[in-house]
């Protein structure tokens, strides 16, 4: 009997390794190549608020407005004003108000994110197709007639990165739960 | 003319038409039989039912358009149907409405979304071709041998995957909501049925690799906070999501109710992020950037950040908060008696699980709990029905969810009193539904 109960003492040891064994086989290491830096350059287009990511060059207000007359006026306006795309000027004070006006100058906390945005997303019709200078050139316009930057600036990684928005400061993070709905059976409209 | 009758017309050779000739005789002298013993039984009965609990002979059916109902028997009994193995089956061409709309007032359909027509839906899972949209720059179509998944920043090994790879990773195949933050904004127009309302909510199973497999595969770092996820689309969205999430629920998702993804669902690769903002489950996944801290991108800044009445605004608003629709009877159906209806509907929470959902008839004076169907499931449309008897007068009905954490869905004016009327996102008001007399259904809000 006790040899019987050490040969299923040893089946159990040996079940057991094996499980623990076949567990730790499990094998996924081929899966993903090695990304190179080049690839990664090609795609990564990422910019950080505190200007990682922004490219070398630079771009001038004056050189910019020729750019958003070729580029973006047909959807955006002649003066920036809106049409099937989005107001891109305006809205300073309105924020508080019923009628807000939500603009890259009157409520966009950074820069960098209009740089970022333009670069990867527009011109609508043909994304990616603006050389950096020209991205850098346009962003430098839309704050200068949103009176964030003065109409001579030139701007690159460092000096767009220090443009500090108007609206920087006035977002929080997200503090709901913002309603104490109760669950009321009857006579609720009384209450 | 469709696809499925060019095809039967072609199917047919003449043999096949001589035999359902042959069958088309053999059922007409049967019909005959049936007709003519039917007259019997109702010459010997009154008006009304028989003994035997039968009705009288409907005369309404003697007209042209009754021709398929009975005592006739239809045509597509007495005769073949489509072929079998159509390749990809679709709905049936009677029903027209169950269809997306692009969402009303949009100006082009490049930037814009469309809604599931959750009036015409039954139960909890959205069919894949009614999935809400919402695209920023159309819908790519994408090779999948020609598109990669680059996973890099603060990881160990930065990677770059083939969608094959990522399928060969232990998956998992759970079923969630998907929401998109605007569904709808806080002010009028208010939508005329359950679509325009709230028609920017659908659920499906989704399949995919947990993206902390593939983090743990890379070798995530501590510094690590957040992750940035870009589309592979003309937009190249890109949004942040907080890495506590992503070691959580989050997917990277190629599959939906069982098929791989949609185009406008991102195939062939999206992420999926269960319970949060629909714009977060980035789709045509290409990249993602492990970092320290948020993008700060336009989708979580100039948009999809919710602004409040004192001109402040709420960033990283990210949890769809619980909410739920009535979409049986909702705006344009109509009841046709008095008597018992079914009101149906559709519940959810972007924190876990449904616990409840109280329906009222009288305009939210008294509430009564509905019947939930099971399984209830963590971040995904719970469906709930409550029997209601319409006595043919004008009622307001409505439903209220509540979720796991104790939270209780709010009116209209609980989320104005907090927030004011212009924050747009984020709004899971209780919907009014109003039945008029005449039986016509209404939005409730006016």
């Amino acid at each position: 009997m006790d040899g019987f109960k050490a040969i299923l003492f040893g089946a159990g040891i040996a079940c057991m390794s094996f499980a623990i064994q076949a567990q730790e086989t499990h094998d996924f290491k081929g899966l993903g190549k090695p990304l190179g830096h080049e690839q990664l350059s090609g795609w990564n287009i990422d910019v950080f608020p505190d200007g990682t990511g922004l490219p070398e060059g630079s771009g001038t207000v004056a050189h910019g407005e020729k750019v958003y007359k070729t580029q973006c006026m047909s959807c955006h306006g002649v003066n920036l004003e809106g049409g099937l795309g989005s107001a891109l000027i305006g809205g300073k004070g309105s924020l508080a108000t019923e009628k807000p006006v939500k603009t890259i100058g009157s409520y966009w906390p950074y820069a960098t994110t209009v740089f970022d945005y333009i670069r990867r997303a527009m011109p609508f019709q043909s994304p990616q197709s603006l050389s950096n200078e020209d991205v850098y050139s346009v962003t430098a316009y839309l704050l200068a007639k949103n009176e964030i930057v003065p109409g001579d600036t030139t701007l690159d990684a460092k000096s767009l990165a220090a443009v500090k928005m108007p609206n920087r400061d006035n977002f929080y993070v997200d503090n709901r739960p913002d309603t104490k709905n109760t669950r009321c059976m009857a006579e609720c409209l009384k209450k | 003319m469709n696809e499925n009758e060019e095809s039967t017309i072609a199917a047919q050779s003449h043999t096949s038409l001589q035999l359902k000739q042959n069958h088309a005789g053999a059922r007409a002298s049967r019909r005959h039989f049936l007709l003519h013993s039917s007259a019997v039984v109702t010459a010997a009965v009154a008006a009304g039912a028989s003994k035997d609990g039968y009705a009288a002979t409907d005369t309404t059916a003697a007209t042209a358009q009754a021709d398929n109902l009975p005592p006739n028997i239809p045509k597509w009994t007495r005769s073949l149907g489509s072929p079998t193995a159509s390749p990809y089956g679709k709905p049936s061409d009677f029903e027209k409405k169950a269809i997306r709309n692009l969402y009303p007032g949009l100006k082009e359909p490049m930037s814009a979304y469309s809604t599931s027509p959750l009036q015409e839906l039954d139960g909890a899972i959205t069919p894949n071709g009614l999935f809400y949209e919402r695209h920023h720059a159309g819908v790519p179509q994408i090779d999948p041998a020609e598109h990669r998944l680059m996973l890099h920043g603060l990881v160990e090994r930065p990677l770059v995957f083939t969608v094959d790879e990522l399928r060969q990773f232990p998956c998992v195949s759970p079923t969630y909501f998907l929401e998109c933050s605007g569904n709808p904004s806080f002010v009028p127009p208010y939508g005329k049925t359950a679509a325009e309302v709230a028609g920017l909510v659908s659920c499906a199973q989704w399949t995919g690799v947990p993206l902390k497999t593939l983090l743990e595969h890379a070798g995530l770092k501590k510094e690590a906070k957040w992750i940035v996820a870009e589309g592979a689309d003309g937009a190249a969205m890109t949004r942040s999501i907080p890495i506590e999430k992503c070691l959580d629920d989050v997917l990277v998702a190629y599959s939906q109710n069982g098929e791989r993804l949609r185009p406008e669902q991102g195939y062939p690769i999206r992420l999926f992020v269960p319970g949060y903002e629909g714009n977060m489950s980035i789709k045509w996944l290409r990249r993602l950037h492990v970092v320290d801290e948020p993008g700060y991108t336009r989708e979580e800044t100039g948009k999809y950040t919710d602004l409040m009445a004192d001109g402040r605004a709420r960033k990283f608003s990210f949890v769809m908060e619980c909410k739920s629709i009535i979409t049986q009877p909702s705006g344009t159906h109509k009841l046709t008696r008095k008597g018992t209806h079914e009101i149906r509907g559709i519940a959810w929470s972007g924190h876990g699980k449904i616990t409840a959902v109280d329906v009222s008839t009288d305009g939210g004076n008294t509430w009564k709990p509905a019947t939930l169907q099971a399984p209830v499931m963590d971040k995904a449309l719970t469906a709930f029905r409550f029997l209601f008897d319409w006595n043919g007068e004008e009622h307001i009905i409505m439903s209220r969810a509540i979720d796991e954490t104790g939270y209780v869905q709010p009116t209209l004016a609980q989320l104005i009193e907090a927030r004011g009327k212009m924050s747009f996102y984020h709004n899971n008001a209780i919907q009014p539904w109003k039945i008029a007399a005449s039986g016509e259904v209404t939005n409730g809000r006016v």
